[in-house]
Order: C-alpha cells, then structure tokens, then sequence
C-alpha cells in the first residue's frame, strides 16, 4: 500500500498515465480545492484592484483590507432564499448551472501545472478543453431560456452566437499553435534540429516541444506567434464573456443577462463557473504560446545559479506578500476595536511566512516551482481581465461580430497558411 | 494503459444514450428533445473514447454537442413552447415507426449472432481495437490518402454555407 | 384615458393567431426598474432580433404634481419646489424660477447676484456634466469614468455646501437676489477647484475620445437631424450637436452672461458621439465662464429691493435659461395674488426625450441605453 502511494512519487509521468488512481484522486481533490480559492481570491483580488484603478478603497470592513469578504460573501450566497420563477422550466433551470460548473472543472484534467502536475495528459488535451469548455455554451443557452423571461433569453442568444463564433477564432489560433510544435523551422527561423516533427495536442508535449526548440510559441516565426497568441487572447475574452465582450451579462441593457433570474447558490455556481473557465482559457493561453511551466530566460539565463536563484521565486514571492501582510499588521490602527483585525492580518502574515519558508526546502522547491511559474503566468492574464474591465466600454453585439468573424478569422487563417509555408520554407 | 471497469462503463454510456435518443423523440417539448439529443451524443463521444479513438471523441464534443446542437436550441429557443405545445404533432406514424424499429434491431441482432457463429466456425478474429491513441493516423489518412475527397467535401460545405446565406439573408 | 401599461396599441403587437414559427418579434420592457433608463422611465421596445422596431416611453412613475403645488403656494414658498425636478442641476432651476418671477414683478437682481449666480449655475452644469458623463459611460460598459466624475463632482457640492448648506437641492437663489453673501474664500474655492478640474476633463477624454470601442459605440448611433431637432423642439446640446447654434445664454442672455466671452460649441452629425464632443466642449467653456466671472465679481448689494409679501401685477411671463440638459422655461401667470394662478415648466428632459423613439428606431438594443444615456434626461424633470 505505501509502495503503491510512493511508486508515483517516484515515477515520471502523471498520475493519469501512471494509472495511478489514488494519486489522480488527490490530484483531482487538490486542483478542485485549488482552483477554489484561486476563485476566491480572485474575487477579492478583483474588487480591490478594480477599485484602486478607480479611485476608491473597495471592501475594508469584513477582515483587514476586506480579506474576508469573499468569505462572508459566500456564506451570504448560500444561506440566500434559492428563488425558481413560477413558470420557468424546473428541470432545465436546474441542470443549467450544474452543467456550466461541470464543464469549466472538467477542463481542468488535462491542465499541466509541470510535467507530471496534471490529472491526465490526453493526447487530444487541447482538443478535449475546447471541445469541454464549447459544451459551457449549453449551460448558458439552457439558463436562458429555463428563465422563461425576455432578458435571460436575449442574453442566452447572444451568448450562444457569441461564444460559436469566436470559437472559431480560438479554434484557428490553437491550431496555429498545434503546428508549431510540428516544424522547428530552417535557417532564418530555425530554432533546434531544422526538420520536420511531429505535431502534437496533448497539452503536457506542447510545454516540451517549446523546451526543446528553446522558443516560447509567442515568440516563434516572429511575429506570428504573438499574432496568433493575440486572436487568441481577444478570442478568449469574448469566449469568457468578459468585459469589453460581455454583452451576455451587459448589465446596463439586459440587467444580468442569461441568469437574472437565478439567486442564492444557483447563482453562485455561474460566478464560480465564469471565473473557473477564465482561469481555463488562460492556462490554454499559457501552455500554448508562454511556456506552461518553464521559467522565464530559460536559454539566456542558464546554469546552476540561475536554476537556483530562479527555484527560489515561489519561496520570496510569498515571504514578499507576508512582508506585506507584515506592514500592513503594523499601520493597522492602534485602537482596542482594531485588535481581533490585527491579530487576524498578523497571523495572515505569519501563515504566509511559513508557506514561504516550507517552499525553500530543497524538495518542496523543485516540485513546486513548476507551478509557481504557471500559476503566476495565469495571474497575469487574471489581472489583465481585471484591467480591461476596469479600461473598455462594452462592444454592441453587431461590431463584436463583426470583430470576430471580418477581423480575427480571416486574420487567424493567414497566421495559420503563413505558419505552415514559413515553418516548411524559412 | 489499463482499462478501468469497462463493461460498467460500456453499458452505462450505451444506456444513456439510449435514453437520450427514446427521449429525444418522446419529449413534447422541443428544447427538451433536443437536450436529450445532446445526452446522446455525449455518451456516443464516450464510447468513442473507450474505442480508442479520442480525436474522434473530441471532435464529437465540439462539433456537435458545442456547435450544432447550439445552433438547435438557438433556432428552437425563438419558436414559442406554449403554442408548440398546444399543436398537433405532425408526426403520428407509430406503426411504422414501430416496424422500423424492429425491423433495424432484428438486422442488428442478425449481424451479431451471424459474426459470432463466423468467428466460432472459422477462428476469425474479432474486429481488433487499436491499443493506443491513432490521431495522427487519422490526419495521415484525411490528408494523405484521402485528401481529394476531403477537400471535395470541404466544397461541398462551402457551398451549402453559401446558398444558407443568399436563403437566409433578406438583402445581401 | 386608458392604462397606459396597455396603450402600446401603436407598436402594431401583430395579431395572435400567426404560427408558432414566425415569432421572430419580442416586446420587452425596458423599466421601470432598470440599471440604464436613469430612474424610473419605462421603455417599452418592439424588437426583431437586436433590431429595434419601435419605442414608446411611459413615464409619470415620478410624478409629484409639481405644476399643481405652485397654485397653493406662494412665489417666495414655491422657489425650492423647483430644486426637486432636475434635481442634478438644482441652481439652473432655481436660477430659472427666479429669474422668471424678477421679470414678472419688474425687478433686477443686483450685479454682484448675478455674477454669484452665474458662477454657482455654471459650476453646476460642469456637475451635471459630469453626471451625465459617468452614468453615459457606464451605460455603454465604461465604468471607470463614473467614480472619477464622482470624484470631481463632490468638490462642486464641496462649494455648493459652503455656500448655501445643501449639496444637492440647494435653493441657492431667492426672487431679487441671493440670500447668501459669498463665504470666505469663496473666490479661492473656485480658483482652487478651476485649477484642479482642468487636467481632470483631459483625463475623461484620455480615456473615452478616442477610445475605438467607445468611438464606434458612438458615431452614428442615435443620429438626428438640426430640423427633426427644431420639429421636436429638442434644445440643448442634443441640438447643438445637430450643428444648430442655439444657446439661451447667447441669444437672450440673462443674468450677467453677456459680460463673458464664450463660445458655443457644436457638432455637424448629430450622433451619440458629437453629442458627447459637445458637451464636453462646454464644460470647458463653462470653465472658462468662471475663470472670467470669479475674477470680476463686483461689490455691491446681493439683494434687490424686492417686496416682503410678493404680489405680482396681473398678467403672464415666459421666461427661459439654458439649463444643463437643454431650455429650461417657466411660464407664470399671475392674477394679482399672492400664488400663481398657472404655473408651467418648459423641462429640457421632458421635450428631449420625444426624440427618443425617432432616434432609435432601426438600430439595436444596445443603442437604446446609448440614447438614453445621451440624451441626459433626469426623470424628476420629465415626470415633475
């Protein structure tokens, strides 16, 4: 039995490949939990940051800074009446969200946070987050018209078109992406041996063939890549339904789009599912074009101080955030109210002091330090979600169409013909 | 790769969609029917899966559980339920339904008791499954071998996007 | 009259007995309870798809009889009455009423109350304004603007409280006059606030003007012509946006307008974004009204010699000012007595919001909210 559950530990594959049941189970556990607080904090981290782009504080009073507001938040969600309009379809109305939170955890089994950090590595891995995320569509069209209300169901149509057709976008920029693992490219742009690969889906083998060619895919065939990875990053977005692309829920014409009428923890389970499948696109996004797992300079900055001081990122990234916690412990007020917050923000501080002390021994430094290194490109592209919503007015639905269908398709074709007649000839 | 309790799987997936596909055409109401279409396709895209065949499974899942059974409910979601619901459905063929039916099952069942007496008699094997993932075999034959008649079938849809268009649109 | 949640007889509802398949068309309710129509307006649209076939407003979710109040009331107890209609520009009103009722009892409000009046009305549009700017931005998905014209906004209230006590419904004016003689620093105040606010328009404009997004939100949407303008009788920057050169201020200037230079600015399309440019365009020209104003306030008396117990001549006045959202007027008729016997409000909203259907039919759902959002209509104004 300890055999069986350190084998893996031993091995050099993911526990999905390994057939290793007990390890997926856990790396399942650990990934829904994960990915739960990631929504969490993103959460907070969401209406802080929207707030000081705005001028404003944001949540102060639920924990210091606000840091239990998403807390409080949840509870409020939950113990909320759970109110199903009289003449909506019952059943509908209650599949909807569950399919959507499904779907966008779904995704997540195929998603390399390093080289054995994943549930699975499928050989369609792309293929199979597409496909995985394109069936969220259902849940919103679904939500929309169990409804049986006029804004849900224009929400729900627009969504549904919205989100086929940057599919199509998405699907041609991934496919750009597919073919480079593929061709390593001749003389101008050769990158490694100058020949002919094969190409690859599963998500885990993209990573590796952009170690092996020493290129990240957005910096390959310069600038294809980073054009390429752009029609992905808008295509992502109106995929999300996010500002500046989120019509579906635009709430200055269809108050909250396909789930005005849901409430309490139904409603919660859309939020959930929306920032799950934000984090989704982006790991896409990140595997695909910016290396999953590798840390940055990995050709420029080699050797064993540069490995070293790089494996050290995870350890000071989260003693820098206790420092902050640290700082902030002592400009809290000096008020007895204040005490039970202070002594909360302290042992925040100390609770992420300790994390960041576990992350500089040796072995938790190496397995670990993959998933900082993605987990931080993900925050990137979270905090860019955050700023464009805090930067774009909203598209109308006739010029986000024809963003999507005269711009990033035809666009995205001639990245794809060029990348195939540049990977072959140049 | 060691399959996981495959009869349980085999037989809850071909069972779901069999549900699916009774439920698709005994629901009144159509967005139910086609819900019950998708539930089909999902377990179909799951038995393509324990098939070996995941590029298959894949392109399942996007093409007709994410794109064209959107495009269905998108249609079915404008037509008004309380006034479908309240017309005759124009579809009242039992019998003949019914004898179809039986007709397909009795062939299917004729095949299948037919091949297993040939193998028994002959030692014949089994259609052999592929033991690992064929993806790229599949790309090998779609634009290798058989690359002219993907491409005529690529015109093929080009065109019927065409004439959609020119149909549907009130002034090009 | 009938129920007006039934009238909707002139949107052609189709009749019932068409097959399940043609029912392509969708009557939705636009309010009264809706993020976008800025109160309590109800909009009921006929829509194809996102395309709009048809409008009607249904307002009167806010009505309080304003009009009825002014008979029982005396012309001194009417004035803060006014406030509570366009209630983001509550000087203009005030200054309106005021001003009406001076011209009826043949009256000046001294110089000095004029330039009071003249700057604490123009800071007043600049709040509007901005008002108008943040909700408008939010409306087309833009919610950054909205906290930083709520920033600047609260510094004008700042003034507005210190000089009168109340930041919103301030009856700052009384009939002759103001009541108030400027504070302390006053002057300073508003130097103080000019310099701060300037860099703060280049801001707004950093971010919206050229913005694409917004700039195709924008251009061609909700377009109207300078005639269809005059035909409705839409005044304002709705109109001047529509390239027509009509300020109250310029052509029948009152207060101590013609002391100022100024200009008018206007737009050549008539769209959603010209309308914008416009009004942005004059909050930097009522800056500049200020910056003039504030330098040369002259001394002086604040109050003219005005009755204890006002008791108009019998007759009638139609007296109008360019209020923020368009030409405010007030036409009073007096009958000797202590009250009016009539009393009746021009509202800008109220006219600007006619051209509503015209200006959105044909175009999407999503142009309705930039309409709305554009044409600045405050519904304590529309419904009074």
């Amino acid at each position: 039995m300890l055999d069986y559950v350190t084998s893996y530990l031993r091995s050099n594959t993911t526990p999905g490949q390994a057939g290793n049941l007990l390890w997926a189970f856990i790396y399942i556990i650990l990934i829904f939990l994960g990915l739960s607080v990631a929504v969490i904090a993103m959460n907070w981290l969401e209406r802080k940051i929207l707030a000081h782009m705005q001028v404003r504080l944001g949540p102060m009073r639920v924990g210091p800074h606000g840091l239990l507001q998403p807390i409080a938040d949840a509870i409020k969600l939950l113990i909320k009446e759970d109110i199903m309009p009289a003449e909506a379809d019952k059943s509908v109305f209650w599949i909807a969200p569950v399919l959507i939170v499904i779907t966008a955890f779904t995704t997540f089994i195929v998603v390399p946070f390093g080289p054995t950090h994943a549930v699975t590595d499928m050989n369609i891995g792309v293929l199979f987050m597409l496909g995985v995320s394109s069936l969220s569509v259902l849940g919103v069209v679904m939500a929309g018209w169990a409804s049986n209300s006029h804004y849900p169901l224009i929400g729900a149509l627009r969504s549904s078109a919205q989100m086929v057709s940057y599919e199509i976008a998405m699907g041609l920029a991934v496919v750009a992406a597919v073919l480079m693992t593929s061709l390593h490219g001749n003389g101008l742009y050769g990158v490694a041996h100058g020949a002919v690969g094969d190409g690859t889906l599963s998500m885990i083998d993209i990573v590796k063939a952009q170690q092996d060619q020493h290129a990240w895919f957005i910096f390959k065939f310069f600038p294809l890549g980073l054009i390429a990875f752009f029609i992905f990053a808008v295509a992502m977005i109106a995929e999300t339904n996010r500002a500046p692309f989120d019509l579906p829920e635009a709430e200055s014409e269809l108050t909250a789009g396909f789930h005005t009428e849901y409430s309490g923890f139904r409603w919660s389970l859309f939020f959930l599912a929306e920032y799950s499948a934000m984090i989704a696109v982006s790991s896409i996004a990140v595997t695909l074009w910016l290396g999953g797992w590798l840390r940055p300079f990995p050709t420029w900055l080699t050797g064993e101080t540069w490995d070293l001081v790089f494996s050290l990122f995870p350890a000071a990234t989260f003693l820098l955030l206790a420092l902050i916690a640290l700082v902030g412990t002592l400009r809290m007020p000096k008020h007895p109210y204040f005490r039970v917050q202070t002594l909360g923000l302290a042992g925040f501080a100390a609770v992420l002091a300790l994390i960041g002390i576990l992350l500089l021994l040796p072995p938790v430094r190496d397995r670990i330090q993959d998933i900082y290194w993605f987990s931080l490109k993900v925050a990137g592209f979270m905090y860019l979600y955050i700023w464009y919503r805090g930067t774009f007015p909203r598209y109308r639905f006739d010029q986000l169409m024809r963003v999507g269908w005269k711009v990033l398709l035809p666009v995205g074709l001639g990245v794809l013909i060029l990348t195939a007649i540049v990977g072959v000839l140049l | 790769m060691t399959p996981v309790a495959t009869p349980f799987f085999f037989y809850l997936l071909s069972g779901l969609a069999l549900l699916g596909g009774i439920l698709v055409i005994t629901r009144k109401n159509a967005v139910h029917s086609a819900l019950a279409l998708i539930l089909t396709l999902l377990a179909l895209a799951g038995l393509y899966l324990m098939l070996y065949a995941p590029f298959v499974a894949g392109v399942q899942i996007i093409l007709y559980a994410g794109g064209i059974m959107v495009l269905f409910l998108f249609v079915i979601m404008l037509v008004s339920i309380e006034k479908s619901q309240r017309e005759d459905q124009f579809n009242k063929q039992w019998i003949g339904g019914l004898v179809g039916a039986v007709a397909l099952g009795a062939l299917f069942v004729r095949v299948f008791v037919r091949s297993k007496a040939l193998h028994d008699l002959t030692g014949m094997p089994m259609a052999q499954l592929p033991e690992q993932s064929n993806t790229q075999e599949i790309a090998v034959y779609l634009y290798g071998n058989y690359m002219l008649a993907f491409e005529i079938a690529s015109l093929l849809l080009l065109v019927a996007i065409i004439g959609a268009v020119v149909m549907a649109k009130k002034r090009i | 009259m009938s129920d007006p949640s039934t009238n909707i007889s002139h949107l052609e509802l189709g009749d019932r007995n068409e097959t399940f398949l043609d029912s392509n068309e969708l009557v939705i309710n636009m309010g009264p309870q809706h993020p976008a129509t800025h109160g309590v307006l109800r909009v009921i649209l006929k829509l194809d798809g996102e395309k709009v076939l048809g409008t009607e407003c249904v307002i009167g979710y806010l009505h309080r009889g304003v009009e009825k109040i002014a008979e029982n009331r005396t012309y001194a107890m009417f004035n803060p009455y006014v406030d509570r209609m366009d209630y983001v520009a509550a000087v203009s009103n005030g200054l309106g009423y005021c001003e009406a009722v001076e011209k009826l009892l043949n009256v000046q409000a001294p110089p000095r109350a004029n330039y009071i009046r003249v700057i604490l009305t123009e800071l007043n549009r600049l709040a509007s304004h901005m008002l108008w700017l943040g909700t408008h931005a939010l409306d087309i998905g833009a919610i950054t603007p909205l906290f930083y014209t709520f920033r600047d906004r609260e510094e004008i209230l700042k003034i507005f409280e210190k000089y009168c006590g109340a930041r919103l419904t301030t009856h700052a004016f009384r009939i002759g006059g103001c009541l108030y003689e400027t504070y302390d620093g006053f002057e300073k105040d508003v130097t103080n606030f000019l310099d701060f606010v300037t860099p703060k328009i280049d801001e707004y404009e950093e971010l919206l003007t050229t913005n694409r997004i917004w700039v195709e939100r924008t251009k061609n949407v909700g377009k109207i012509s300078g005639k269809e303008c005059i035909a409705l009788g839409v005044t304002g920057p709705v109109l001047r946006a529509s390239g027509v050169r009509w300020d109250v201020r310029k052509a029948q200037p009152y207060a101590a307008y013609s002391d100022f230079d100024f200009e008018i600015p206007i737009g050549q399309n008539g769209d959603t974004y010209d309308r914008y440019l416009v009004r942005m365009a004059e909050m930097r020209q009522s800056l500049h009204i200020i910056r003039q104003a504030v330098g040369k306030i002259p001394e002086g008396p604040i109050m003219a010699k005005v009755p204890k117990v006002i008791k108009p001549p019998v007759g009638e006045i139609y007296h109008s000012i360019e209020a923020p959202k368009g030409e405010l007027g007030y036409f009073i008729v007096s009958d000797g007595s202590t009250q009016p016997y009539r009393l009746r409000v021009r509202p800008p909203s109220f006219v600007n919001l006619q051209a509503l259907d015209m200006m959105v039919r044909g175009q999407l759902v999503a142009d309705v909210v930039a309409v709305i959002g554009t044409l600045d209509i405050v519904l304590g104004e529309v419904d009074r």
